[in-house]
């Protein structure tokens, strides 16, 4: 824990593990879409010269060119739907002491990060939550709820904005839209893989090449293996996407609180903040689970949010909201541990 | 064969070199931006005090002392130059601030008038901004000094024309802690 609480240590090691998640990510997405075309070129291998051979992955290709255009689509416009689906409204002019102190707070975050100042919305919802939006630093949107400005003290906004600019300078919010875009092209690919092996296999066409080698000997067993497999990883491939998708968003929570911590140097005030939100237990309806993994707190914590455990660490968007607060209040004591050996 | 091996290290050297310095000369402009930064949020800060004197002097007549104490620190602060002076002016004015502030508690009247808590809250943010920027300052300015200080970079740091930035520090412990809510009246500030 000791090691952990230090920031830059934990900001570290937090980024090389979520590095090592996306990787995995992609090898999984590279399988499930390209693992058929090589279970089939390896079956249809040995055929005769005249039956058919499986030499472009045209699946794989198909898959690729669907994921892109899905990622694609998902970049150019998932932070303008996340907002419009919140029914947030941007703050342009402030009108309330309320609202000029939240945009106060975001300008004062800004300047810590040394980013350009985002966007500022409220989100028209009782419950306290927040969340970022956006494609990089310079289109960014930090949103919050009715509720968190009625709820939150002056320095515990602060660290809950902060928290979600540590998620704009950290390219989370990329990542999060990216892994959004992929999650679904992954549902999608397993559901029309299926369909077509489905119809191809009925009407004999696309396995008739197995069919054609197979009085050879049975066809190639490293094939059959192959494609055993990769059925298996299709029908699971929606599962484990989701279950990758939430553990990358679950290390970036701990990176940007730690992040955070480092533009306010007051990591106290995010744990009171984090105290309050988890005391507030009801859901935050207007957030949808599609924006969970952006919010500052699991917008519809079930059993789940406060709970630890195998099923916590598998399936949640978020991690533990006690786990976080501790992290933070170590951070807190080694910092007043440092000022009274400074002074 | 010896003249490839060496042109592909001279090569490899002039890249280095050409990094290196454009590396430090990016830390620089860094630098230069983070100081522009914190110029920007005292200019504000300087322009919100009149107002904020103006707001409370009817409420707070016999506070006299305090009042001219924050117009003084204002006005050696706006004249200060150089990152130790500024630095020093800035922890005075500072300090006359939150002497104000705490007094203002003791005012019934001043704590419900809405124009004082929008001028507090825009002073607070104001304050805050000062503090960040010069967090980011000294962030900045640190690392930009331990680069050109430090082996390989050194060598080019020459060139570069680099000279370690002063870094904007507190000035004693006092500034350091909380200002203390002082909330004697009639006592002339010093």
């Amino acid at each position: 824990m000791s090691d952990d609480a230090n920031l830059f240590a934990q900001q570290e090691a937090n980024r090389r593990r979520s590095n090592w998640l996306v990787v995995g990510f992609i090898i999984f997405f590279a399988w499930v879409g390209f693992g058929g075309d090589l279970a089939f070129a390896l079956l249809t291998a040995d055929a005769p010269p005249e039956a058919y051979h499986h030499l472009v992955p045209f699946m794989g290709l198909f898959a690729t060119a669907a994921a892109a255009g899905i990622c694609w689509y998902a970049w150019r416009h998932g932070p303008e739907r996340v907002l419009w689906a919140t029914g947030a409204w941007e703050i342009v002019e402030p009108a309330t002491p309320e609202q000029k102190q939240l945009v106060n707070v975001v300008e004062e975050m800004a300047i810590a990060s040394g980013l350009p100042k985002p966007r500022v919305w409220v989100v028209p919802d009782d419950d306290p939550n927040a969340f970022a939006t956006g494609r990089d630093a310079g289109s960014a949107s930090i949103a919050v709820t009715e509720g968190l400005l009625a709820t939150l003290s002056r320095e515990e906004l602060q660290g809950v904005v902060a928290h979600e600019m540590a998620h704009v300078r950290n390219l989370d919010v990329r990542l999060m839209t990216l892994l959004a875009g992929m999650v679904g092209a992954l549902a999608l690919m397993s559901d029309g893989m299926g369909r077509m092996l489905r119809t191809g296999s009925r009407g004999g066409y696309r396995l008739g090449g197995r069919g054609g080698g197979g009085g050879k000997g049975g066809g190639n067993p490293l094939g059959l293996v192959v494609l055993v497999l990769w059925l298996i990883s299709l029908v699971l491939a929606p599962v484990v996407a989701r279950i990758l998708a939430m553990s990358v968003s679950r290390k970036r929570e701990f990176l940007a609180d730690a992040t955070g911590v480092q533009f306010t140097r007051n990591p106290m005030a995010l744990a009171t903040a984090l105290e309050k939100l988890s005391a507030a237990s009801a859901a935050t309806r207007s957030i949808t689970r599609g924006a969970a993994h952006l919010c500052i707190v699991d917008p519809s914590p079930g059993l789940l949010s406060s709970r630890e455990g195998f099923l916590a660490d598998v399936v949640a968007s978020h991690p533990p909201i006690r786990q976080r607060i501790i992290r933070l209040q170590g951070m807190g004591y080694q910092q007043v541990k440092q000022q009274a050996a400074a002074g | 064969m010896s003249t490839i091996v060496f042109l592909v290290v001279l090569a490899v050297l002039v890249l280095w070199v050409v990094g290196a310095y454009n590396g430090l000369i990016a830390l620089k402009n860094q630098v230069l931006n983070a100081w522009k930064q914190i110029d920007v949020q005292l200019k504000r800060r300087h322009d919100l005090i009149p107002n904020l004197v103006n707001t409370v002097k009817g409420a707070m007549d016999f506070e006299r002392g305090t009042l001219e104490a924050v117009i003084a620190a204002r006005n050696k602060a706006v004249s200060a130059s150089g990152v130790k002076d500024t630095a020093r002016a800035e922890g005075e004015l500072t300090q006359a601030l939150g002497r104000l502030f705490a007094l203002t508690e003791a005012y019934p009247e001043l704590k419900a008038n809405q124009n004082v808590l929008q001028l507090q809250e825009e002073l607070t943010s104001t304050e805050n901004k000062v503090g960040f920027a010069r967090q980011l300052y000294n962030d900045v300015a640190t690392q930009y000094n331990t680069k050109q200080a430090t082996f390989p970079t050194l060598l080019v740091a020459g060139l570069a024309k680099a000279s370690p930035a002063e870094l904007w520090e507190l000035e004693d412990a006092a500034e350091r802690a909380v200002p203390k809510v002082d909330l004697s009246l009639n006592k002339p500030a010093s």
